[in-house]
């Protein structure tokens, strides 16, 4: 436990989070790692983890009929992964691949939204950071939407 | 080159010694100067005007190697009318050149400092001859960061050279692509994701730019929230040209010159009018 919550204070989501917080946390959490190739969860499944990424890199996959799975964005070493967990149904929209070695804090996505519920304060921090998370994200997308290097480039290859 | 100064008007022939597709749509032309004394020194981030008789002129970025005299390299990529016309010439075609023309990268002003590189699609042509430039003279610099942010992985341009760059481990070089299958293990979301865990010191790093216009506004608002003042900021301004030296006045843009204050420009200097619509 004691080196979780190492691990935790030191991510870039937690940064200065205070120590009882942080220990809170470390309560719902369990570490994990995931070979190449290894799915951290599937469209449409139950969303009851939510991911703190310490190394590797994890691509979210939409299958499209035209062309199969089609990464729309990675994510990395220093980011999170997730948000379906705090959603209601809890369902995942996309598919999850490790494409290298990852390691990751998991955390336990009822035992989270339990512990925001009786302690607004990290409630309330906790969406703080998140709500910064979908806006990055967000901004991201929209150029990614824009496609700003389009002109004659064909559709993308299978 | 020697004449550029007494006749910037006029066309000097260049033979093409060889042409490289790059990818589906942008190709590479090494040229030669058909001229006696006909050598070539430009600047990184300098253009020539490239003209192909009876079909037009158009504005290219040199994207070779300042260090090295002997080929004029230009990477283009067929958009339109002289570009596509552009991408059908051949081994020992001859088109014409004038140029250099423009301002530079501050290769000079980065010594000293972390160096930041974005390029967006094309937009790594121009900013080839810096890497050639700061790799000539690496102890000069600190960290070297290249982010590289294209529309898919068949679009990675100079594919073969950055994969021998990154082998260096003096160099630090990340790509992204807007889409992908599973074919492609690299990143995937646009060239400002790179942003936040680039490994520069903000304070002195010198931020050089070079994509599409919207892309660049996207990542002067990273880099800046990531620290890098205005001042340490240079992006690259795209408008169309004609005479190339400040004449016509095709180029204006705000009270500049892209043809002669620009392609480069210090962002702090353009701030007020950069990605507003009516400029
Ligand atoms: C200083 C400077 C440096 C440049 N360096 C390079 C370079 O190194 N490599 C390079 O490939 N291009 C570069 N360009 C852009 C290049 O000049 C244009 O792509 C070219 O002028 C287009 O001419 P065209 O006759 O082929 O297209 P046009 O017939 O004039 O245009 C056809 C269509 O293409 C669109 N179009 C025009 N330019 C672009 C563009 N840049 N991107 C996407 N769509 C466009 C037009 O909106 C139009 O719809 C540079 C431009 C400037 C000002
Ligand atoms: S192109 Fe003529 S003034 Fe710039």
């Amino acid at each position: 436990m004691e080196s979780l919550e190492r691990i935790l204070v030191e991510h870039p989501f937690l940064k200065d989070l205070s120590p009882e917080h942080v220990h809170l946390i470390v309560g719902c959490a369990r570490n994990i790692v995931f070979e190449p190739n290894k799915f951290l969860f599937k469209e449409n499944e139950e969303a009851h983890e939510f991911y703190i990424l310490r190394s590797g890199k994890v691509a979210l996959e939409i299958y499209t009929p035209e062309y199969g799975p089609i990464t729309i964005q990675t994510i990395g070493e220093g980011e999170v992964l997730g948000w379906s967990w705090l959603i209601p149904p809890y369902e995942w929209n996309f598919d999850g691949r490790a494409t290298e070695l990852t390691r990751a804090i998991a955390l336990d996505g009822k035992c989270l939204r339990g512990k925001c519920e009786d302690d607004h304060v990290l409630g309330y921090e906790l969406m703080k950071r998140l709500a910064s998370v979908f806006e990055q994200r967000l901004y991201a997308m929209r150029l990614q939407l824009l496609d700003v290097y389009s002109g004659t480039t064909p559709k993308i290859k299978k | 080159m020697n004449h550029s100064i007494m006749d910037p008007m006029i066309p000097h022939p260049y033979k093409i010694q060889r042409v490289i597709k790059e990818t589906h749509d942008t190709f590479t032309l090494e040229l030669k100067s058909i001229e006696k004394n006909g050598t070539f020194s430009f600047a990184p981030g300098q253009f020539n005007m490239l003209y192909i008789a009876g079909i037009g002129e158009v504005p290219i970025s040199i994207s070779g190697n300042p260090t090295k005299n002997g080929s004029l390299i230009h990477t283009t990529r067929a958009v339109g009318t002289v570009t596509k016309e552009m991408a059908k010439l051949k081994r020992s075609d001859v088109i014409g050149i004038r140029g250099p023309f423009g301002t530079n990268w501050p290769v000079k002003e980065a010594e000293g400092n972390d160096v930041l590189l974005v390029a967006g699609g094309i937009g790594l042509a121009p900013l080839r001859p810096v890497i050639y430039h700061i790799l000539s003279k690496r102890e000069y610099f600190g960290k070297i960061i290249l982010l590289y942010g294209t529309r898919t992985p068949q679009d990675i341009l100079f594919r073969k050279e950055l994969e021998k760059l990154k082998s260096r481990l003096d160099i630090d070089i990340y790509v992204t692509v807007d889409r992908a299958t599973r074919a492609w293990n690299g990143n995937v979301g646009v060239v400002t994701r790179l942003i936040p865990r680039a490994p520069f010191d903000p304070i002195n790093t010198i931020a050089m730019i070079c994509g599409p216009e919207i892309m660049m506004r996207y990542t002067i608002t990273e880099i800046s929230r990531r620290g890098i003042a205005s001042e340490n900021i240079y992006v690259s301004v795209e408008r169309n040209m004609k005479c190339g030296i400040g004449l016509c006045g095709h180029c204006l843009y705000g009270t500049e010159f892209i043809c002669k204050d620009g392609p480069v420009f210090r962002y702090d200097q353009i701030q007020n009018i950069f990605g507003k619509r009516e400029f």
